[in-house]
């Protein structure tokens, strides 16, 4: 970290980063749903999903986000094949 | 009929003493009759930021206990005409008066008439209550008698979320519309991408922006003299609490330019002192 790192390194200041940390951490605050219980309802989330769609696990995305005043639940689930799915009775 | 501000935030050590003092003195310069009421009681400040510790001699706790009236109980400050300080106690603990005992005390301040220095009688036009740390009964009696929130914050993410918070209980309080005041912006940061902006925090808190202060080594000179800074011409941050004073009384007044940023120049002529940021 010298002279040149700080001259380059102006669009990548902390304040982008300081951003971000909040806006995360405030839509918890503001949902009251602490990290944890999302990671759980992501859990959730994957063994009903799986049960009719084979998903890859790894790439999935969830998270509260807040656009224009509005609060959003999005979840980003890479699809690999549909299962072959028996007929009901 | 006055009207009862609560100067708050969650976070401590972000200036909220400061701004009461400051807003305070600003007030009372315009002519203004304002009582600034300390409602951290057992960490007493505002009387030393003021310069009135010495004078101290009954505080809120007696007023409330009824050892005093309430009267007795206001010292007026010594450089300001029209600008009185309602001491916390200091040895009692926050739980030595209720919010309703809080509310009431508001209550009283404006339907009190007092004469001035110069003998003038008058009702204060503004009660300003300087809200202890923390979101327990301190924050509860600070904002009990409340007509109106303004909430300090600084550009750090620990402040801007306590201020996030706050912004939530005075909504469920149905102290609605708080304002806010961004205090100590470094605009050499902000500009070098290292601090948030004024922006970046009015995005996030959406609420509406009665002011911003830069940071200012003139604050601490102040408080070391017990002379808040309003009154210093020399003092930025002295000039931006005047701002936010004429604000609260309903003037338009501009932001102030906080950086010369407009190219080379524009920082060259900030440089050579011949150019106001």
């Amino acid at each position: 970290m010298g002279f040149l790192s700080r001259l380059f390194r102006r669009e990548g200041g902390s304040k982008h980063v300081a951003k971000e940390r909040l806006q995360l951490v405030l839509s918890h605050d503001r949902m009251k749903l602490p990290p944890a219980l999302l990671e759980q309802m992501k859990d959730e989330l994957i063994t009903v999903i799986s049960s009719y769609i084979e998903i890859d696990e790894a790439g999935i995305n969830v998270e509260l986000t807040e656009r224009d005043d509005e609060r959003q639940l999005i979840a980003s689930i890479p699809v690999i094949g549909m299962r072959k799915r028996r007929a009901r009775q | 009929m006055g009207e009862t501000l609560v100067i708050t935030s969650g976070k401590g050590g972000v200036g909220k003493t400061t701004t009461t003092a400051n807003i305070g003195v600003a007030l009372a310069d315009l002519g203004y009759r304002v009582a600034l009421l300390d409602a951290d009681i057992g960490l007493r400040n505002l009387d030393v930021v003021l310069g009135l510790e010495n004078r101290i001699v009954y505080d809120i706790v007696d007023v409330v206990d009824g050892f005093c009236r309430l009267k007795q109980a206001l010292i007026r400050d010594k450089r300001n005409e029209g600008l009185y300080l309602l001491p916390a106690a200091q040895t009692k603990d926050k739980t030595s008066v209720s919010p309703e005992q809080m509310r009431d005390i508001t209550l009283q301040l404006k339907e009190l008439n007092i004469a001035t220095e110069s003998g003038k009688a008058g009702y204060f036009d503004f009660i300003v209550v300087d809200s202890p740390a923390g979101i327990e009964q301190g924050f509860r009696n600070a904002i009990a008698g409340a007509d109106r929130a303004l909430i300090v914050t600084t550009p750090e993410v620990s402040a801007v979320r306590d201020a996030d918070r706050i912004i939530g209980l005075l909504e469920a309080e149905e102290i609605s519309r708080p304002q806010l005041i961004v205090n100590r912006i470094r605009p050499g940061m902000v500009r070098s991408g290292d601090m948030m902006g004024i922006e970046d925090i009015i995005d996030i808190l959406a609420v509406e922006l009665l002011g911003v202060i830069p940071e200012d080594d003139r604050i601490l000179v102040g408080t070391n003299r017990g002379v808040p800074v309003v009154g210093d011409s020399s003092s930025r941050a002295g000039q931006a609490f005047k701002n936010v004073a004429r604000r609260i009384v309903g003037e338009e007044v501009p932001l102030m330019k906080l950086d010369a940023s407009e190219g080379f120049f524009g920082r060259l002529g900030y440089l050579l002192g011949i150019r106001g940021r």
